[in-house]
């Protein structure tokens, strides 16, 4: 990818990343830690990967995602504001009574989200139906999943991985955000997901690593996926939560609370806007 | 009397009869397709038939997903591994979203015989009830199976289909009339009124026969659809009768019976006496005997019948 790209890719980013700070903090709630972990993966997706048209949120040969970590919803409504499916202004109403920003996704009136999530495990499932649907119309779409490494401890999504290899669903393309931190912890402490590369390539998997915060390494990661015409792929996307906000950084309090006014200045200074 | 079917054999009948008709139509099983008589369908389109293994809520997922790009996916396994074992994938991911999967539930109730408790889910419907939009329907026979299965096919949402193991007669005649919501009468009577769904619709009539050596004359409502329940009937029997009898093999808990004594109690108070499994696990047996070891069977309703004949004012 040449640095110009890259540039406008990091911008990109960094946008999303404000979007949500400013959602988290304008709902006093809401998870930051996983949506700035996925923030570049987002922006990679819908800036540089994904064939979807904001005008028309329900293009029937549209690449899917779904969020499976549905947590991580600031992220997700980020990246639809920036790209152009809702107002941006509308982040700040998140979480609240009268918005249509839940705070899981809402399919059913959010545009550009393609499946309710929240409860982990499910989404995974669910992106098996949509890749095993677009097989059996003959469709060329995509169907991407963003699995928390946390959420892969839910025995739902190992079920959902033996079904995508059984039905070599190659059209199928999962990024496991590998942040290591889950609520109660280090995942290792609180019950050890990992190795998800090895696990996966036994469950009948391409297994690819990548570095969630370098676009050339998802590039790369993407394309390898897209090459392989026989099962479906993984990302393992090596990130560090809270990325780009330094007091959240690798720190698990941040995984479900919202800065407060003096940590949303800080936080606001570490991504460049003040 | 005509030869007796199970309400499961008219499922799998009807999936392969409707898959021609509705080229849309898909079907999922979790190891279960011979059981569940989905094998008929997968015999019929075995490039529209997907095993899914001993994983349920795997299952249920890959419907929503299905549903979402067209297709009208049936999930089929025993009720107690989809209402009950799947309950929250179907709350979170069918439920909420409102999506276009028909959950295709055997082996309800304690006619599932011999294999005793854990496979006996007499809870389903109480579970089910709970999902806002979810729609349920409890075929009486074989004939309205097939209608039920047409009709959760032509309505666009969540519909959980409630299908038994043990062989039943056969009630009704090709020209049977089946709406979602529409609750059907069998039989007119004034002095109490037996408002039975599935397989209980068959025991509330020979209760009915019973009642009327006795002098008592009793009504009986079949209700195919459980949610949403046909108040209307339902406030009109209460009020010409009486008293009212619900029969039901499920829990007196949450099922019909709920459901009924919530809708009189708000619209026609009026005495509710129900007939279903009180508070209690299924145990082995074969199936017949279990409807009556359970107070399933048409002496019982006739018994609770004059019980209730007795609450009148």
């Amino acid at each position: 990818m040449d640095t110009k790209r890259i540039s406008e890719l990091r911008e990109i980013a960094r946008q999303i990343r404000i979007g949500v700070i400013d959602a988290v903090y304008s709902a006093s709630s809401g998870h930051p830690g996983g949506s700035l972990s996925i923030a570049d993966v987002l922006t990679y997706l819908y800036f540089e990967k994904m064939n979807i048209d904001p005008e028309n949120p329900t293009m029937e040969d549209r690449d899917r995602l779904v969020l499976s970590k549905g947590h991580s919803s600031p992220a997700l409504y980020s990246a639809l504001a920036q790209r152009g499916f809702i107002p941006k202004e509308d982040l700040k109403t998140f979480r609240k009574t009268s918005s249509y920003l839940q705070g899981h996704p809402d399919m059913k009136h959010t545009p550009g989200v393609d499946m309710s999530s929240g409860s982990l495990g499910q989404g995974t499932s669910v992106s098996c139906g949509m890749a095993l649907a677009a097989r059996l119309d003959g469709r060329k779409n995509k169907v991407y999943a963003i699995v928390g490494d946390g959420e892969s401890e839910e025995g739902q999504v190992w079920e959902a991985a033996m079904f995508a290899s059984h039905y070599n669903l190659s059209n199928l393309c999962w990024i496991v955000d590998l942040n290591g931190l889950q609520i109660d912890g280090k995942i290792e402490d609180v019950m050890n997901p990992m190795p998800h590369g090895e696990k996966f390539e036994a469950f009948g998997w391409q297994a690819i690593e990548a570095d969630a915060h370098d676009f050339n390494s998802l590039e790369e990661a993407f394309a390898k996926a897209d090459e392989c015409c026989d099962r479906p792929s993984v990302i393992i996307a090596h990130s560090v939560k809270g990325r780009g906000v330094s007091f959240m950084e690798n720190n698990v309090s941040w995984h479900g609370a919202a800065p407060n006014a003096e940590q949303y200045e800080i936080a606001m200074r570490d991504l460049g806007e003040k | 009397m005509a030869d007796k079917i199970a309400t499961r054999e008219a499922y799998g009948n009807a999936l392969a009869e409707f898959g021609a008709k509705y080229e849309n139509l898909v079907v999922l099983d979790a190891d279960l397709a011979a059981a569940t008589k989905t094998g008929v369908f997968k015999k019929a389109f075995p490039d529209r038939f997907f095993d899914c293994g001993i994983a349920e809520n795997n299952m249920i997922g890959v419907a929503v997903g299905l549903s979402l790009t067209g297709k009208i996916p049936f999930a089929s396994s025993f009720a107690m591994f989809t209402a009950g074992r799947s309950f929250e994938q179907i709350r979170n991911s069918v439920g909420y979203p409102h999506c276009n999967v028909k959950i295709g539930a055997t082996h309800a109730g304690v006619t599932v015989g011999e294999d005793g408790a854990t496979h006996q889910c007499c809870e389903d419907i109480a579970l089910m009830r709970t999902i806002p939009g979810m729609v349920i329907l409890n075929p009486a026979d074989a004939v309205e199976a097939r209608l039920a299965v047409e009709a959760a096919i032509k309505f666009n949402g969540p519909v959980y289909l409630r299908f038994g193991r043990m062989a039943v007669p056969v009630l009704f005649g090709d020209d049977y009339k089946f709406e979602i919501g529409r609750g059907v009468k069998l039989a007119d009577g004034d002095d109490v009124s037996l408002i039975a769904t599935g397989i209980e619709a068959e025991q509330a009539l020979a209760a009915r026969e019973i009642l009327a050596g006795e002098g008592i004359s009793a009504s009986v409502v079949n209700i195919h659809t459980i949610k949403p329940l046909d108040c209307d009937l339902v406030v009109s029997e209460a009020e010409r009768c009486g008293a009212v009898v619900t029969c039901e093999e499920h829990s007196v808990i949450g099922g019909l019976g709920s459901a009924v004594a919530e809708c009189l109690s708000e619209k026609r108070p009026t005495p509710v006496l129900r007939v279903g499994v009180q508070d209690t696990f299924g145990r082995s047996g074969p199936a017949k005997e279990l409807v009556s070891y359970f107070g399933l069977d048409a002496e019982s309703i006739a018994a609770k019948a004059r019980e209730a004949v007795k609450l009148k004012k």
